[in-house]
């Protein structure tokens, strides 16, 4: 894998995470990006990365964003489809704070081993000390600048803890090949000890391991 | 205004005529026939730019003619896509120059079966040779010359429009820069082959059709051309639509008329549609059109799907419409299943709306705005 880019030569519009994701992806890249929003992260990588991209996205208002970005972006809803893309036809395929909001995680993940050799995954750690200790000491559904929602109107149906996801990605044949710890002011972490406590997001590089 | 809602009228047009074939060099056709001379009718709004640089093609469908903006000063008949087409619009005629033709074997001004035919000096009917979506195009390429356009900024159709669109994409890769396919499919199926089959059935089978002679019966096969509309406008509009619209209302009564009179509201609706398409429609055009239709499929392997798509460079806006059951969503999708997989620049977007597959001539916010914010980057990007 050719050297990851400096995180914070990635633009400002990006996100914390976005900047992260942004620096794991290697030049001329071929990129699908599940969930792409606004194209942000996708155009970022396009313009300044010379990545050959293509976004998938469900909402009206942000896929006129992507258009008007000039991206590359199927109205597709990730739960459901995915088989528009070929078979192995990009290198990246990157999901950024979605997989929680899906029906089918597990299936997601097979879906993008799928198309993609790599998959990109990041997501928020439900484990974090504040998450724990609000659920704790409040006694309810906790909320945090990660996860602002109420619990009855949240998009995030399937939060998980970063052991959860070492399970999951153990169980279903994926090597971990790069994992990106994010503290709770979105900067990366040093060390990884208790990263289940410490981590509030994490970004994981996978690549299926042989089958 | 951002989602082209607004801006202005183009005014008064008129649609002219290029001869571009003769009969000593002619169109050739895909059946291996030849047709000469051969003029097509078209309309230009805006300016073309100096380094001609600017220009925007739209391939009407299946009923539509040159006109697709402004309006006539003779009949004060408006354009097809009028509210689509001005400064400021979706096609915005500041930054475009928006060109419309209207097809071979059509029946508004450009050559076709109601042409007269050098060979008998009587008009063609049936002797017109069958055409392709690949010629209508052709013929399309030669205008184009015709005008001083080296390259197009975007071709853009609907339905029958769209797979002109992808025509043009296809076989003239250099001279395209965007495509964009509306409501559209890369092949008819199996029922949209059978609802064609039966529009000419229902015209070939009036007893005023003569042949595809009926002019010089002074007649036209008015009640199958109406007929065959009515079916086809049922097929336009979603079931959703026409509950919406019609309901169970009764025309003109408060009770049913135990008889064969026009009860419901949906059936005076649809003769009057009929009725109405007649008047300005040719029966053989029809024919002609359906048969393009049914024929086009570019992509009928694999291995064609790669030679054809091989070369192409345009990237893609393909939409659809939630409602369309002509052209429902999965067959936008099937078009960019194949696109990708060539690796090409696609944006595909299904618009939510209960206006079934006319919703690609009216006006839906969000598809107006996505169509314009693609042109317009296409006017910012060379």
């Amino acid at each position: 894998m050719s050297a990851a880019a400096d995180p914070h030569a990635a633009p400002r519009e990006l996100r914390e995470d976005q900047c992260h994701v942004f620096a794991l992806i290697p030049e001329g890249a071929r990129v699908l990006d599940l969930g792409c929003g606004d194209g942000a992260l996708l155009a970022a990588l396009v313009e300044r990365r010379g990545v050959r991209g293509h976004g998938v996205e469900i909402d009206d208002a942000r896929i006129l964003d992507c258009v008007r970005r000039g991206l590359s972006v199927v109205h597709e809803d990730i739960d459901e489809g995915l088989a528009v893309h070929p078979d192995k036809s990009c290198d990246y395929v990157i999901l950024s704070q979605t997989l929680q909001a899906t029906r089918h995680p597990k299936r997601l993940l097979h879906k993008m081993a799928r198309v993609g050799h790599a998959s990109v995954v990041s997501f928020p750690n439900f484990g974090h000390w504040r998450v724990r200790l609000s659920l704790l000491l409040r006694g309810r559904m906790p909320k945090s600048r990660a996860l602002p929602y109420e619990w009855y109107d949240t998009p995030n149906i399937h939060l998980c803890t970063l052991a959860d996801f070492d399970d999951l990605v153990r169980a279903e044949g994926f090597a971990v090949e790069r994992r990106i710890l994010l503290n709770g002011r979105g900067n990366p972490m040093r060390s990884s000890l208790f990263a289940g406590w410490r981590a509030s997001a994490a970004i994981y590089l996978l690549r299926p391991t042989a089958p | 205004m951002a989602d082209g809602a607004s801006g202005a009228d183009v005014g008064v047009v008129e649609t002219r005529f290029a001869e571009l074939f003769t009969a000593a060099d002619p169109l050739r056709l895909d059946s291996g026939a030849t047709l000469g001379p051969v003029t097509l009718a078209y309309e230009t709004y805006g300016t073309l730019a100096p380094d001609r640089g600017n220009a925007v093609l739209i391939c009407h469908a299946l009923t539509g003619d040159a006109h697709v903006a402004g309006v006539h000063a003779d009949t004060d008949k408006v354009g097809w896509w009028d509210d689509f087409v001005g400064p400021g619009r979706v096609f915005d005629t500041d930054k475009h120059f928006v060109v419309c033709s209207n097809v071979i074997a059509g029946c508004s001004g450009s050559t076709g079966p109601g042409s007269l035919n050098p060979a008998t000096g009587r008009a063609y009917g049936l002797d017109f040779p069958m055409v392709t979506t690949g010629d209508m195009v052709r013929a399309q390429r030669a205008l184009v010359a015709h005008l001083g356009i080296p390259r197009l900024r975007a071709v853009v159709g609907g339905s029958v429009g769209g797979m002109q669109a992808l025509q043009w994409a296809l076989d003239y890769p250099d001279v395209v820069g965007s495509c964009v396919v509306v409501a559209s499919t890369t092949r008819l199926s199996a029922q949209n082959i059978a609802f064609n089959a039966v529009s000419r059935q229902a015209i070939m089978s009036d007893p005023d059709f003569h042949d595809g002679r009926y002019t010089e019966h002074d007649v036209v096969p008015h009640r199958g051309l109406a007929t065959a509309r009515m079916m086809a406008h049922i097929t336009y509009l979603s079931e959703e639509g026409l509950q919406l619209k019609f309901g169970r209302s009764l025309q003109d009564r408060d009770r049913v008329s135990y008889g064969f009179d026009r009860d419901f509201a949906v059936e005076s609706y649809l003769h009057h549609q009929g009725s109405k398409f007649v008047r300005r429609f040719d029966a053989n055009t029809y024919l002609y059109l359906t048969k393009a239709m049914d024929y086009f499929d570019p992509f009928p392997d694999a291995a064609t799907a790669a030679r054809a798509l091989a070369p192409v460079t345009s990237d893609f806006l393909v939409c659809s419409f939630s409602s369309d059951w002509r052209f429902d969503s999965s067959r936008s999708m099937e078009l960019v299943e194949v696109l990708l997989r060539h690796d090409k620049h696609v944006a595909f977007q299904e618009f939510t709306t209960p206006l079934g597959h006319d919703a690609f001539l009216l006006d839906v916010p969000p598809y107006k705005a996505t169509l314009k914010a693609f042109l317009d980057r296409r006017a910012e990007v060379p």
